[in-house]
């Protein structure tokens, strides 16, 4: 068994080199993939928080994932063609900053997860992964017809968004930006584990009536948990759309929240490097299998079935030993 | 809008209902007795629909056709509950959502390499196509109406074997208290089995009567998946009654908001705005109906109080 | 030191690569798994079929499944343009698909050859002198209906076509040709299977025809189900419900039911006659209007080659521009907007032994353009 500290380092290592390389080595292609990895690993990092510290099983993190990409599509649809977003009742126009974007992504889908947060928290248990499920099929229905965005053919781009000192449509650049993003919520994802906010979570987890005799309301807890999962989410939603310089309803799909679900149980739920892991094995699997043959999925299926059946904790979990960092 | 249209619809509606319905009893009684969520339950609906067409297509009889869809998803149901399901029931939700989306993979291209990427043809037997005319002179397909009647008795034989047979008392103290009755001597992993192809035999059975009037192709069970969940959520998870109720409330909101909320839309607005967004709002409606019910009993209708 | 003579290395090689093969590179993206797969294998095996037949080894085509998602396209592009450096990139099936891919390749110099989607945001104000659409305009085929329906005599439409761009465009591209009333206008959903709900409201509506817009399984679904309702007001709708692939799995529902197509099998031309039949002789299957658009892009940018290269892009373009091949459609040329200028037939489903197929009964628009070609200035 490898400590999972090592094998953290060495997961952080490989991010650092295996672009680096495709740099040097004139492989533009392979910087894109690291990116996508990078991105969906922050989304998943996002779930983490309410998966792995809250405990709350959410199959609608799409709708955090898109709502961040739509912020992104609409504000540089507006600044691509020169129009105004809104002129009544105050004037506000669209943008092709970064920041500003993000910011944007983040704040829309902290409210839209308090909003969503505080009608399905009422549930439990299965009944809150289906309400999670029914929020992301509204959003995905509601985007499909929303004409004026482009409806299911979604919003282009056709230059990829600004970062003051960076030229993003570099991909080792914009790479840079995703991976520092990467790093700085991991880090923030530590720090909030052992805080008290982050000790008080994980005990409302597993024992929610002690927690509630100390004087803690366990569902304020999984609220500010869940509200702060959903951010997360959101900015990797803006980043990813970014990436492709496209948005469209497919990122608020059912199929979206399970993909990054998978990303966290692949790599190992409630570790801080889980959700990276199962992003970078599963952008892997997808590209090296879809080079196999015409029906792939077969082998996608097999893989993914095996490691649930034989490596309980994820990937993560399977090679460091069974002890959970959070616990 | 006439009184005939209406009507019309809310037979349409039951129809919509009854069919979920089959779907939604196995995949309420898996997740009762043995606390699985099975994504994988919309790919045996696949399966009986393409083995329906199968033997169809060989032999030209319906009621082979039939029988072959349910031997077959619950065969498939019997194959990934002894190899993969088994090591399921004592982990977590988590592990069971990945195993059984990996078998949904396996099974959309599995059925896709074996039959290819075009969708088969599956035909209504002459006996049942063609409309008859009802009371009030109303012309709606022989095919629905059986349809509702096929539902109608599933629903009551099922009703009648959880509530009036050995097994049925066998189920339903599963879902209450299974090392109880695993120290009463009762073969715990047989019954598993057993509920799971049963369950699997439904599906099947939906999947080749709806295939029959839809298209049999690869990914046609995801989007029924989804609503079955909807409608045992909504019923109460592993309530029969629940997911009964619950099929019809969905199948009757799916199909009566498509034509009324177009209709309420214009008495506000112009035809155009109010067709789209009428339509925009009608297929969020079961979604909305759904979230509602859960943040007014959060256990859905017929669920047990926590 | 060692990484700049690695780069070094890396340039010469490229440049000796380059200057080695006089051929070039095509890189084809489409749908080859999951449920649209159908489209998508017939475009690939009719562009192949005709490289086959032009007998030249130096075309290379690298070919990339986008399993239908749009995320996964633009990814692929990238990867054709920045690690296999394509030449030309065609193969997208969907518009939401093109939508996402198109403008990015065009605008990074590549040129684009179109085998199905035509959204018309790339016909007007998005075109581009290097977007070169070889199927045609998405709103064609529906304006081809609305003049069949006119030829036909009907007076009074009920339409309808799921609720996304391609199906609002659909409706408006019926209703820009048709000169009658209508008895009524749907949107359902994307994806519905179960078309009852629509079909009392039609058989309710007094309509004397219905034009519907549902690709794909929507439209197996929708036709077993009319068919089976009793109502017998015809019916008319483009070609995407009646194509060789999906046929057989509609059956007797689909037999004399009007649609219009730009190609059908029966076209007579010398091309159209080899093509049918060395398409069967190669994959023993008839082809579909999808593998006939994936056999004529194929040819056209093999027409192009033979005049210029690529690398010399302007030379190039007018050469595709020209559109000097032969197609199976028998005439074929570009408007100001490089997209299809043509005829559109009105077909008819008929049974051929065991084999549902089609037969074309008259033109429904003859030399047709589209609308969005006034909006395109380039």
């Amino acid at each position: 068994m490898i400590p999972e500290r090592m094998v953290n380092g060495a997961v952080l290592a490989g991010l650092l080199v295996v672009p680096l390389w495709a740099m040097v080595a004139n492989e533009p292609f392979t910087i894109t993939l690291a990116t996508r990895a990078v991105i969906f690993a922050l989304a998943a990092v996002g779930l983490n928080i309410a998966l792995g510290l809250g405990g709350l099983v959410s199959l609608g993190h799409a709708v955090f994932f898109g709502l961040g990409g739509y912020a992104m599509g609409i504000l540089a649809h507006h600044a691509q063609t020169y129009t105004p977003l809104m002129e009544w009742p105050f004037l506000i126009e669209g943008t092709k900053s970064m920041p500003v974007i993000w910011l944007v992504a983040m704040v829309t889908s902290a409210l839209a997860a308090l909003v969503i947060g505080l009608l399905s928290l009422r549930t439990t248990g299965v009944y809150f992964i289906m309400i999670t499920l029914a929020f992301g099929q509204m959003f995905y229905y509601f985007a499909i017809s929303w004409a004026k965005y482009g409806g299911e053919d979604g919003l282009s781009i056709y230059v990829r968004n600004g970062f003051p000192g960076l030229n993003t449509l570099v991909p080792i650049q914009f790479y840079g930006l995703c991976f520092g993003i990467l790093c700085l919520v991991l880090v923030l994802n530590a720090a909030l584990a052992r805080s008290p906010f982050g000790l008080a979570l994980n005990a409302s987890r597993q024992m929610p009536t002690r927690v509630e005799t100390v004087g803690l309301d366990p569902m304020r807890l999984k609220l500010v948990a869940f509200v702060i999962s959903g951010t997360i989410t959101g900015l990797a939603g803006a980043l990813f759309a970014d990436l492709n310089r496209f948005v469209s309803p497919t990122m608020f799909s059912w199929q979206m929240s399970g993909e990054i679900m998978i990303f966290v149980i692949l790599g190992g739920v409630a570790r801080l490097f889980g959700p990276v892991v199962g992003a970078v094995v599963f952008v892997a699997l997808e590209h090296f299998l879809g080079g196999l043959s015409d029906y792939w999925h077969i082998y996608l299926g097999l893989l993914l079935l095996l490691i649930v059946l034989f490596a309980r904790g994820g990937i993560v979990g399977l090679l460091s030993g069974r002890e959970r960092t959070h616990d | 809008m006439s009184t005939i249209l209406i009507i019309e619809q809310v037979l349409n509606g039951l129809q919509f209902g009854v069919m979920l319905f089959l779907m939604a009893a196995g995949l309420t009684l898996i997740f009762g007795v043995m606390g699985l969520i099975n994504l994988a339950h919309g790919s045996l609906y696949m399966i009986g629909a393409f083995a329906a067409a199968a033997v169809a297509g060989l032999t030209g009889s319906f009621l082979l056709a039939l029988i072959a869809a349910m031997a077959a998803a619950a065969m498939a149901g019997v194959l990934i509950e002894t190899v993969v399901i088994r090591r399921l029931y004592a982990t977590d939700h988590l592990d069971q959502v990945l195993a059984t989306f990996a078998l949904i993979l396996i099974f959309s291209e599995g059925t896709r390499w074996v039959f290819g990427s075009f969708p088969l043809f599956l035909d209504i037997p002459d006996a049942l196509s063609g409309p008859v005319s009802l009371p009030g002179g109303i012309e709606y397909p022989f095919y629905r109406l059986v349809l509702i009647g096929v539902g109608l008795v599933v629903a009551i034989g099922l009703g009648l074997l959880i509530n009036r047979t050995r097994i049925g008392i066998q189920i339903r103290a599963g879902e209450n208290d299974r090392e109880m009755i695993a120290a009463l001597g009762v073969d715990i992993s047989r019954l598993y089995t057993l509920v799971f192809a049963l369950g699997a035999a439904l599906a099947g059975l939906a999947g080749a009567l709806v295939g029959a009037i839809q298209s049999v192709q690869v990914g046609m069970g995801e989007p029924v998946l989804i609503l079955a969940f909807v409608v045992i959520v909504i019923g109460g998870i592993g309530s029969i009654k629940g997911a009964f109720i619950g099929a019809l409330l969905v199948g009757l909101t799916d199909t009566l908001g498509g034509i009324f909320l177009p209709e309420l839309f214009k008495l506000f607005t112009d035809a155009a705005t109010a067709t789209s967004a009428g339509s925009a709002l009608a297929s969020m409606a079961i979604y909305i109906l759904m979230g509602a019910i859960l943040i007014w009993r959060p256990t859905g209708l017929f669920g047990a109080r926590a | 030191m060692t990484f700049k003579s690695l780069i070094l290395a890396a340039g010469m090689a490229a440049l000796a690569a380059g200057a080695q093969a006089e051929g070039i590179k095509v890189g084809m993206i489409t749908t080859l798994s999951g449920g649209g797969a159908g489209l998508g294998i017939d475009v690939r095996d009719g562009f192949m079929l005709a490289v086959k037949q032009s007998g030249r080894s130096d075309i290379d085509v690298v070919i990339e499944d986008d399993q239908r998602k749009p995320d996964i396209a633009v990814q692929l592009a990238d990867k054709m343009i920045q690690s296999e450096k394509v030449d030309v990139m065609t193969g997208i099936i969907w518009s939401n698909l093109a939508m996402a891919v198109v403008p990015a390749t065009v605008a990074q110099g590549k040129f684009y050859l179109s085998p199905n989607a035509g959204p018309s945001a790339l016909a007007g104000k998005g075109c581009h002198p290097n977007y070169f659409n070889v199927a045609w305009q998405n709103d064609n085929l529906h304006e081809a209906a609305g003049a069949y329906a006119n030829t036909a005599g009907y007076k009074n439409s009920f339409i309808l076509a799921p609720n996304y761009p391609a199906g609002q465009d659909a409706l408006t591209g019926y209703k820009r040709m048709f000169e009658g009333e209508l008895a009524g206008e749907l949107f359902t959903k994307l994806g519905q299977t179960d078309y009852a709900a629509e079909i009392a409201q039609i058989r309710a509506s007094g309509a004397d025809s219905v034009f519907f817009f549902l690709p794909g399984g929507m439209g197996i679904s929708f036709l077993k189900q009319y068919a089976d309702s009793g109502v017998d007001i015809p019916v008319v709708g483009p070609a995407f419900s009646f194509d060789q692939g999906i046929l057989q799995a509609v059956g007797d529902a689909a037999m004399g039911v009007v649609n219009t197509s730009q190609w059908n099998k029966d076209i007579d031309n010398p091309t159209n006659a080899a093509f049918v039949e060395s398409f069967q002789a190669e994959y023993g299957r008839l082809p579909s209007l999808y593998a006939s658009q994936g056999f004529d892009t194929a040819n056209l940018l093999i027409s192009a080659l033979n005049v210029a290269s690529p690398s010399d892009a302007d030379a190039f373009r007018a050469a595709l521009k020209a559109a000097d091949f032969d197609s199976t459609r028998g005439d074929f040329a570009f408007g100001s907007n490089n997209h299809p200028v043509q005829d559109i037939y009105a077909r008819e489903v008929i049974k051929e032994g065991d084999v549902f197929t089609n037969k074309i009964i008259g033109v429904a628009l003859e030399d047709h353009a589209d609308v969005y070609a006034a909006e395109c200035n380039m």
